[in-house]
């Protein structure tokens, strides 16, 4: 395991775009600290968006984990780049050659990704205490460690994901034309749940029952937005008479089928390169 | 003696097309091996299968005696495939450190296979920065890392010039010398005239010959005559026990011959038959006519 994970932290260390991405990834998490200077000043209303509540525990843990994973598509483009660089440097070819078996590739890849995830993970966990801290109403452990399962919400969102752009990446064989797909496919299933809402299944949820079970629907249904829940977005809703009642938890089967998509998108790599010639 | 891969009846179908039909045969440790044929006659192909990159249709092969998996097995072995393929952002040396953590072994011998090819100055410039020539060198170099039991190299000298045909022939040759196995891929006939002991020609995915490169060479030999009734020629020819096949290409006739005959006792035969020769040459044939006649054979 430690041989294949250095093995591949070999070609990331050299590359500087590779590098020069994840650092990047990494400073912008830190950054969510700035939103706290975040300021609205119009005239007679003026606040502060860290006073609004953002940063109390436990929501705190759905609003990072949130807002961090937007910043997964720069870690897409180095996964999806390594991936398809062996193919386009003909490296992969010279890996076997030199004795790699096909398993191993593969899992040497995944091995990355989730240390990625873990990574991040880690990052988010430990942004959030200090952000927590630094402006939280309340500070007791109890509280402070509630609501944890949007941590993990967000591991599994993130390694679902990164698993996505290495089967992609596999796929498609080009870097450009692999994460052009990434968005077709985010464009495909957007289109789909409009066809199934507006054409099939008006005023229904079966539409939202089908789309849970795509990849990147899954993937973002296990964290929701967590705006509507801010006090004053709910204030302004019931003015204007909108009762919000939204789910905003994190469920096992929403869990369940990313981890699916996850071993798919594992297997998937494996199979299709067994069976190509290179 | 040793076997170092067994090839049993292999074969590759793309399609309707079977670029490699049926091939057996064995390496044994310390000869140099040329595979020979022209292009597309599925020489890289078979590299392709023993070496894990390309599928097999059906057959088998295995590394020395069969008992570790293939990618085990490989790295024990040294292979260059075509065109060297390395990672263009790194290094020389860290290219060749990457491939001692595949392989798995220590990186200390790097520097000792740099100086065998001639790179130890340029082991910090990036692989971009290299000449075709060099990153050939490179490749050879780290398929080098492992003290392979074999070597395989398919067309390294493919689009070089001569410098660096003659660089990389010098390479070959030193490592052979130091009593590594060899097996070199290449339609070049020269190059394996040069270089191997042994030889397998294959066409179109067949095999057509192996063996000792120099008893492929030993054929009796040919005559070609030239004379005013080549009809009559070709019917007195046609009735001598010595002589096989015999071909007439506009003025000139070509007989082989299937066992050992001077151009005197020949022509001494054809005078008490009645025949005037207007021309007379006895020939062996070059490698590259036997190359050329065995490649042709089966096109017709």
């Amino acid at each position: 395991m430690l041989r294949l994970l250095n093995i591949e932290l070999h070609k990331l260390r050299y590359n500087r775009s590779a590098k020069i991405l994840i650092s990047t990834y990494f400073i912008l998490i830190t950054f969510i600290a700035l939103i706290a200077s975040i300021e609205f000043d119009l005239g007679p209303i003026h606040f502060r968006l860290a006073d609004q509540g953002i940063f109390n525990f436990p929501f705190i843990w759905h609003f990072n984990s949130y807002i961090a994973a937007i910043l997964k598509l720069f870690l897409a483009i180095v996964i999806v780049s390594m991936m398809s660089n062996e193919y386009s440097h003909r490296t992969l070819k010279q890996n076997l050659i030199d004795g790699l078996s096909k398993k191993e590739f593969v899992l040497s890849k995944f091995i990355t990704v989730l240390l990625f995830a873990v990574i991040s993970t880690f990052f988010l966990l430990v942004v959030s205490l200090i952000l927590g801290y630094s402006f939280s109403d309340f500070t007791e452990l109890s509280i402070v460690f509630s609501d944890m399962e949007y941590i993990m919400g967000y591991f599994i969102k993130l390694l679902g994901f990164f698993t996505f752009c290495m089967f992609i990446g596999i796929l498609i064989k080009r870097s450009a034309f692999a994460l052009g797909f990434l968005f077709i496919w985010w464009i495909f299933e957007n289109i789909l749940y409009g066809v199934l809402n507006f054409r099939f299944f008006r005023d229904s949820d079966i539409p939202e029952q089908i789309m849970q079970f795509f990849p990147l629907t899954a993937m973002s249904n296990i964290v929701v937005e967590p705006f509507s829940r801010l006090n004053f977005i709910k204030t302004a809703a019931t003015q204007i008479g909108e009762e919000l009642d939204k789910d905003y938890g994190v469920h096992w089967y929403q869990l369940l089928i990313v981890i699916i998509w996850t071993v798919i998108f594992v297997y998937l790599s494996l199979a299709l390169l067994k069976k190509r010639d290179l | 003696m040793e076997t170092i891969l067994t090839i049993n009846q292999l074969t590759k179908r793309y399609g309707s097309l079977t670029a490699v039909n049926n091939l057996s045969f064995t390496i044994k440790k310390g000869n140099v091996y040329g595979i020979l044929g022209p292009n597309g006659s599925g020489k890289s192909t078979t590299l392709g299968m023993v070496l894990n990159v390309v599928n097999k249709t059906s057959g088998d092969f295995h590394w020395f005696d069969g008992s570790d998996s293939t990618h085990e097995a490989l790295k024990k072995v040294g292979a260059i495939i075509e065109h060297p393929n390395f990672y263009p952002y790194m290094t020389a040396s860290q290219n060749l450190a990457l491939v001692c953590k595949i392989k798995g072994v220590p990186k200390n011998k790097i520097d000792e296979k740099l100086e065998i090819v001639g790179l130890l100055d340029r082991k910090d410039s990036k692989f971009k920065t290299f000449s075709l020539g060099m990153k050939q060198r490179l490749a050879i170099a780290s398929a080098l890392l492992n003290d392979p039991e074999i070597l395989i190299l398919d067309e390294p000298t493919n689009g070089l010039d001569p410098q660096g045909i003659h660089q990389i022939r010098e390479i070959i040759r030193k490592i052979a010398s130091m009593g590594t196995t060899i097996l070199l891929a290449s339609h070049l006939l020269d190059e394996v005239e040069k270089v191997c002991t042994h030889v397998v020609i294959i066409r179109k995915g067949i095999k057509l010959y192996s063996g000792r490169v120099d008893e492929m060479n030993a054929s009796n030999g040919f005559f070609e005559l030239k004379s005013n009734d080549l009809v009559k020629l070709q019917q007195i020819l046609e009735e001598h026990p010595s002589i096989g096949k015999i071909t007439v290409n506009e003025d000139l006739l070509t007989a082989i011959l299937e066992e050992p005959m001077g151009a005197d006792d020949l022509n001494s035969y054809l005078y008490q038959k009645g025949m005037i020769l207007s021309y007379l040459v006895k020939r062996k044939e070059s490698l590259e006519e036997q190359f050329l006649q065995l490649t042709n054979e089966t096109a017709k």
